[in-house]
């Protein structure tokens, strides 16, 4: 099942569908009538609409309004001009994720609530289905029973866990799950680290050391440090990408909730302004409900007003 | 990162400098920033509407247009109605409630329930009262075990039956409470979402089975523009009392929180703003309408002002201004004026573009220095004062030793006083000054100026959008 029929799927269980104001007015601007005009000003304002209520943001937002505007004389379709902006904006930060490290180490990050620890599980379970042995490290040694919550899902994968013992430095788990892979020929390893706001320097500083200890126990590690940012949030997605490359240096962005109703589209200015790339998306709360991303997909998705 | 509402505001009006009369298309200009201002704070862009054709008729009234400072008056009315819309109703859970009182928690996954139930727990245990804590999230691994874990650290009883059925569990929990004098039961639910027909309906199941007083949404503060979908579908579907913001110790501008309450039409009871199981507090609007708008001190400023200036006094002097008599009596009633807004250094430190602390701190200003000001004035004669003309260099030497000053002293105060009022006189004819050497004094008149419009009329609060 691909990208879109699960979207689709976690999205049915609406039963209001109401078509946007942009539809309607793209449909009338590809109309042959619509075809080679300039662009109105209630098209410009229903196609701002539609970008920022997806949390764009207004910068992006005007900066892809603006690029179809110069364009939309051609005659092209309007609804395929601002896919194909959207779409370029993803090509353009599109490079594969690195390999060839045994063992790879990964990075969860993000702040509190965003579905880390899920998504770890999820991801252990989508690579265990890829062939692969993944071991999950238990590194948020903060929140209640998070460690417990991470038991679970590894159990669920049938993958091998690593865990805190009570009261330890999370930075001395991430080393000793490296260890324990090494010797267990576990490959990748997905460290699940605990929830932290990006303007909290202490908090932030444990993640620059967890960084550090990975590297002195793998070369090169972590190799990946995946952002985890939920769907619904607002413009400050973009402070936290920022800060959280600044010190961990994220590779790549996990969307999670999108079978909500947002559409996570502070991605897009993610992915222009700081080059990173969406790797995952989460549609679901099944243990199957993580999947590649596809910039395709995803594109179609924003342009399916649901509600 | 984000340049503050109050700044950008600012910068539209000081770009009109030297216009003569500030038009309605002025205007315009200044709600285009604030409506950026808000979309960057995620306040959702049908509130941003309403929000701006509300400041926009206040905006052109012609007091407004006509001040001295139009660009601080704009802002004043775009934080009153900041205010309004978050309205008068005090934070914190209903007024009365049946014993034991129930109170529920929902809200979408990660938004902070959990964490706010051992929070809210620990609260409530501070107001004396003793709570009963339950989890029925059945479905998060380890989510119920989280909430023990916290009921440990607070130091608060969870109820923890072996059923794993949602309703029964809250049920199980308020006879408990009843059984044992517990006064208060806080249910946590699971996070889920508002589309999700099952889960809303066990939702639903669960406020029957033990009729809450109070139902909090928990909201988390960096949410974006989906947070008027979310928070309008649970409270169509379930009913919500008030609203949890969380994580509001990032620095996200909180815009959901005015989304939120502009849809739902309910108070925020309390706010998220740390780590520990303390960080949880009454809401307070004009916190987070600062934060949101990033403008406190200036809107203290003008407060201040507003209690210091007296109105009748600033016609008085505008109307002077225009006609160029501003004498040095003039200029003494508002060296008082100044002085009764509180000390100086902090007085200086909320007018914008003095607000640098670094240029403060070079050029320190001398709360003494104003007193000898005031001191040589008041050693003149009433002659003296209306007609700075007359004062010759035996007057000079009189009013210095009078004032236990120096003739330099007084040399450099009437030299001052001309050349300030040279550019009072250009502001009193519709221009502004060059901001030159001379620039505190007529900042301190601009600021003061802020106060002589009209007071705010009373606008009540006011519904944006009912329902979607």
């Amino acid at each position: 099942m691909g990208f879109l029929d699960r979207l689709r799927e976690g999205l049915s269980r609406t039963k209001q569908e109401i078509v946007s104001r942009f539809d309607e007015i793209v449909e009338r601007a590809d109309a042959e009538t619509g075809r080679s005009k300039p662009i109105d000003v209630d098209t410009v304002e229903a196609l701002e609409e539609l970008l920022i209520s997806a949390d764009v943001g207004v910068a992006a937002t005007e900066r892809i309004v603006g690029a179809v505007r110069a364009r939309a004389h051609r005659g092209e379709s309007l609804r395929d001009l601002v896919k194909a902006e959207l779409l370029a904006i993803f090509r353009a930060v599109d490079t594969p994720s690195q390999n060839g490290h045994v063992p790879q180490v990964t990075l969860i990050v993000g702040v509190n609530g965003t579905g880390k620890t899920t998504t770890v599980g999820k991801l252990a379970n989508l690579l265990k289905a890829s062939g692969k042995k993944p071991l999950v490290c238990a590194a948020d040694t903060f929140r209640a029973a998070a460690v417990e919550q991470l038991a679970i899902w590894a159990d669920r994968a049938d993958v091998d866990i690593v865990r805190a013992k009570d009261g330890s430095d999370p930075a001395a788990v991430v080393f000793d799950a490296i260890q324990s892979g090494r010797a267990r020929g576990r490959d990748p390893i997905l460290v699940d680290t605990a929830g932290r706001l990006h303007n909290r320097a202490n908090l932030m500083s444990e993640l620059d050391k967890i960084r550090r200890v990975a590297g002195r126990a793998a070369a090169g590690a972590p190799h990946e440090v995946l952002l985890v940012l939920d769907a619904t949030v607002g413009q400050n997605g973009l402070t936290q990408a920022r800060e959280f490359t600044s010190v961990a240096g994220v590779t790549g962005i996990v969307l999670t909730k999108l079978d909500g109703t947002a559409k996570g589209g502070i991605a897009v200015a993610i992915a222009h302004d700081l080059k990173l790339p969406i790797r995952y998306v989460g549609v679901g709360e099944g243990i199957d409900d993580l999947i590649p991303f596809s910039a395709d997909d995803y594109v179609d998705a924003l342009f399916q007003q649901k509600w | 990162m984000f340049e503050s509402l109050s700044t950008r505001v600012q910068d539209v009006f000081k770009s009109l400098r030297g216009e003569v009369r500030l038009t309605p298309e002025h205007v315009e200009t200044a709600l285009r920033e604030i409506r950026l201002a808000l979309l960057e704070a995620d306040v959702n862009f049908k509130v941003v509407k309403a929000f701006i054709d509300r400041v926009r008729d206040r905006s052109l009234d012609q007091e407004v247009l006509k001040s001295l400072s139009p660009g601080q008056q704009v802002i004043k009315i775009v934080r009153d109605e900041l205010l309004a819309l978050f309205g008068d109703a005090e934070g914190g859970l209903q007024k009365s409630a049946p014993t034991p009182r129930v109170v529920l928690l929902l809200g979408l996954q990660g938004s902070g329930k959990t964490t706010t139930a051992g929070k809210l727990g620990k609260w409530l245990t501070r107001q004396g009262k003793h709570p009963l804590m339950v989890s029925t999230d059945v479905r998060r691994p380890a989510a119920i075990e989280q909430l023990s874990v916290l009921g440990t650290q607070a130091e608060i009883p969870v109820f923890a039956p072996e059923t794993m059925d949602p309703v029964a569990r809250a049920r199980g929990a308020v006879a408990e409470a009843k059984a044992k004098g517990f006064d208060t039961v806080i249910v946590d639910s699971a996070g889920r979402l508002h589309i999700d027909d099952e889960l809303m309906g066990e939702l639903q199941a669960i406020k029957d089975a033990v009729q809450p007083s109070d139902l909090l949404y928990v909201a988390d503060a960096m949410t974006g523009q989906d947070a008027i979908k979310s928070a309008g579908e649970f409270n169509r579907r379930i009913g919500v009392t008030g609203v949890v913001l969380t994580k509001l110790d990032g620095d996200a501008r909180g815009g959901a929180a005015l989304s939120v309450v502009s849809v739902v039409g309910v108070p925020i009871a309390f706010i998220g703003s740390g780590e520990r199981l303390e960080d949880l507090e009454l809401f307070h609007p004009d916190r987070i309408v600062s934060r949101m708008l990033g403008m406190g001190d200036v809107l203290s400023l003008i407060e201040k002002a507003e209690q210091a200036i007296d109105k009748d006094e600033a016609e008085e002097l505008e109307e002077k201004l225009r006609k160029n008599e501003f004498t040095l009596d003039d200029f003494r009633t508002q060296l008082r004026t100044i002085k009764r807004m509180g000390p100086l250094e902090s007085v200086l430190g909320m007018i914008p573009g003095l607000g640098n602390l670094k240029e403060l701190a070079q050029n320190k200003p001398d709360e003494k220095q104003l007193g000898r000001v005031e001191a040589i004035i008041s050693s003149m004669t009433a002659a003296e004062r209306r007609n700075d003309k007359i004062i010759n260099g035996s007057r000079r030497k009189r009013i210095a030793s009078g004032s236990g000053t120096t003739v330099e002293e007084v040399n450099r105060l009437l030299k001052q006083f001309t050349e300030m009022r040279r550019m009072l006189q250009m502001i009193g004819q519709g221009g502004m000054p060059g901001l030159g050497k001379g620039m505190k004094l007529p900042q301190m008149q601009r600021a003061s100026g802020a106060a002589s419009g009209k007071k705010r009329k009373k606008g009540g609060p006011w519904g944006l959008i009912k329902a979607r």
